[in-house]
């Protein structure tokens, strides 16, 4: 069994392993060894990982339905005496006193810390050339961004140095970086799992959610990891418990393809385009019913995303002063001073870009005109979605308007930056899960489709994605390391 | 556009040194991404409720019965400089 086993996806491996044909300590010791070796090849290898299990660190007793399975971690998500720098220089090297909730479930599942992923810093960005660590390259092509923020979990599933991921998502994180590297990456409803000890960005946005091979094993993850929480107040009981997906036809399902996100205007590129309406056609000759929707406010929700954002970024990164925890700049003689010149030196450019713009718009004279007409800009996009499922089940977009673009050739133009956010940012700012599959390739990188529906359809959505899945049959082979 | 002194006004705002070399191109970036925001001023939202939350969350509350918090020397291991028990910075008014 151990010949292939790097092949499995994580539900067949712990099959095997719940079988007693597959060791959980060969199959977690074959992972970390690829792991260590990406991670000692620093900006030579893909740069995936800010730490890998040391050499025989200790299973625990794993049992539950995720038995044994290696896990990789973004590193903004607080792993107890392991670091978790959110990739930031302001906490390098710091080892939180505690485990986020949605890592301690999956582990309480079974599953076992594999490494914590590179990431752009406190997950702004969307080619992960933000983060103090160093890029994240590409396994399609490396020297190609892997996309962002979650970049360095999708480029080591893609690579498959690690059989999944957790991520997070708070404009598209989860999903442009999954299109880019030809993985599924899936963002649960607003409030399905605990946001607890995720290092926040926009907590209004920030939701965590599985990076995975197929959609099923996103099932697996995303099923261990929905619920309540005690230590989140927005956490919300999921009203079902999701369950892996088996649908192999779409009959009698309701697709909407909105023409403000898919369309050339919506700066959709050609290859792009392509490979989605082949995707369209797949959907319709598994029986779905394909019809127009309008959702006239999403070519407005990149500007009030860059603003809601970057305004509850500026309030949360309040909390990096040089006082309790990371770094603080040295021989500072005066308290404000500590501060200024702390965050000065252990911030880089996109978070000093995001929190001026955030203060900015929250700064008095300019609170209405800027963050108060975000917000009623995201109550029009919800509308506009609610409206829309009143007529279609799901809404089929393009994950991101392009393919994987090279390392530094948006890098001196934010805006540029911000539109490959363009088609997942209205799901965003309206709580509704999405997911992204890969759906083929232009030019030889992958194209993502997003699938997005009413919050809390995620096993609609699963489905859904799984038949499409079938259908496609995306062969992600060549991205293995 | 925004001038350097806004930008210096708004680093004050946000506790944030900036040096003589990063102030004009700040303002470059953030008039470009401003100017495109400005278009949300185009739409009419007068009547329009603002979302500040997707989910209706109400009486969140846990029950109030003592538990143990953080232990002292666990909240001070990161800190960068501690003093007997507590955070140690250097005084506002040197």
């Amino acid at each position: 069994m151990s010949d292939g086993m790097l092949e499995l996806t994580a539900v067949a491996a712990a099959a095997a392993i719940a079988d007693g044909e597959l060791s959980a300590e060969e199959l977690f010791e074959a992972y970390r060894g690829r792991a260590a070796a990406d991670r000692a090849a620093g900006e030579q290898g893909l740069n995936c990982f800010t730490w890998v299990a040391p050499e025989g660190s200790p299973a625990d007793a794993a049992s539950g339905p995720l038995a044994g399975l290696p896990i990789a971690v973004k590193d903004l998500f607080c792993t107890k005496d392991v670091p978790s720098q959110s990739g930031s220089r302001i906490l390098e090297g710091y080892l939180p006193p505690y485990t986020a909730t949605a890592v301690e479930r999956l582990t309480g599942a079974g599953a076992r810390l594999l490494a914590k992923t590179n990431q752009d810093e406190f997950a702004m960005g969307s080619s992960n050339e933000n983060s103090a660590y160093g890029p994240v390259r590409n396994p399609w092509a490396r020297t190609r961004v892997p996309g962002g923020s979650s970049g360095g979990s999708a480029a080591a599933v893609a690579a498959g140095l690690a059989p999944w991921a957790l991520g997070t998502d708070t404009g598209g994180s989860i999903r442009q970086p999954a299109a880019l590297c030809g993985v599924v990456g899936l963002k649960p409803t607003y409030g399905a799992v605990s946001r607890y000890g995720m290092i926040a960005f926009a907590s209004s946005l920030d939701q965590a959610g599985p990076i995975a091979r197929d959609v099923r094993d996103a099932a697996l993850a995303l099923s261990q990891m929905v619920g309540q929480d005690p230590c989140d107040a927005t956490s919300l009981q999921f009203p079902e418990a999701i369950e892996l997906p088996s649908a192999e036809r779409l009959e009698g399902l309701r697709l909407g393809v909105p023409e403000e996100l898919t369309s050339g205007a919506a700066g959709i590129e050609a290859g792009v385009q392509d490979a989605f309406r082949a995707a369209l056609a797949s959907a319709e000759e598994l029986g779905a019913e394909l019809s127009e929707v309008s959702l006239a406010h999403a070519p407005h929700a990149l500007s009030a995303y860059y603003v809601l954002a970057p305004a509850e970024a500026s309030s949360n990164l309040a909390r990096f002063d040089g006082v309790r925890y990371g770094m603080r700049a040295e021989d500072a003689d005066e308290l404000l001073e500590m501060y200024t010149r702390t965050r000065h030196d252990g911030f880089g450019p996109e978070v000093k870009r995001r929190i001026m713009l955030g203060t900015y718009a929250l700064s008095s004279g300019y609170y209405e005109a800027y963050y108060g007409r975000a917000q009623r800009v995201r109550t029009k996009i919800s509308e506009d979605f609610s409206k829309a499922f009143e007529q279609v089940d799901l809404i089929l977009t393009p994950t991101a308007p392009t393919v994987a673009f090279e390392l530094g050739e948006k890098a001196d133009d934010p805006l540029a930056m911000y539109l490959n956010d363009f088609c997942t940012v209205p799901m965003s700012l309206a709580g509704i899960p999405a997911i992204s599959i890969p759906c083929g390739l232009a030019g030889g990188l992958p194209v993502g489709l997003q699938i997005a529906g009413p919050a809390f359809s995620e096993n609609r959505l699963l489905e859904a994605a799984h038949a499409l899945e079938r259908a496609l049959a995306f062969d992600g082979s060549a991205a293995r390391v | 556009m925004i001038t350097d002194d806004e930008v210096l006004h708004v680093a004050r705002l946000a506790r944030l040194a900036l040096s003589g070399q990063e102030i004009a191109p700040m303002a470059r970036e953030l008039s470009a991404v401003l100017d495109h925001i400005a278009r949300i001023g185009e739409l009419d939202l007068d009547d329009v409720p603002p979302t500040s939350h997707v989910v209706e969350v109400s009486g969140a509350l846990r029950a109030d019965e003592p538990r143990p918090c953080l232990p002292r020397e666990v909240a001070l291991a990161q800190a960068p400089a501690v003093s007997d028990d507590g955070f140690l910075v250097p005084s506002p008014n040197a």
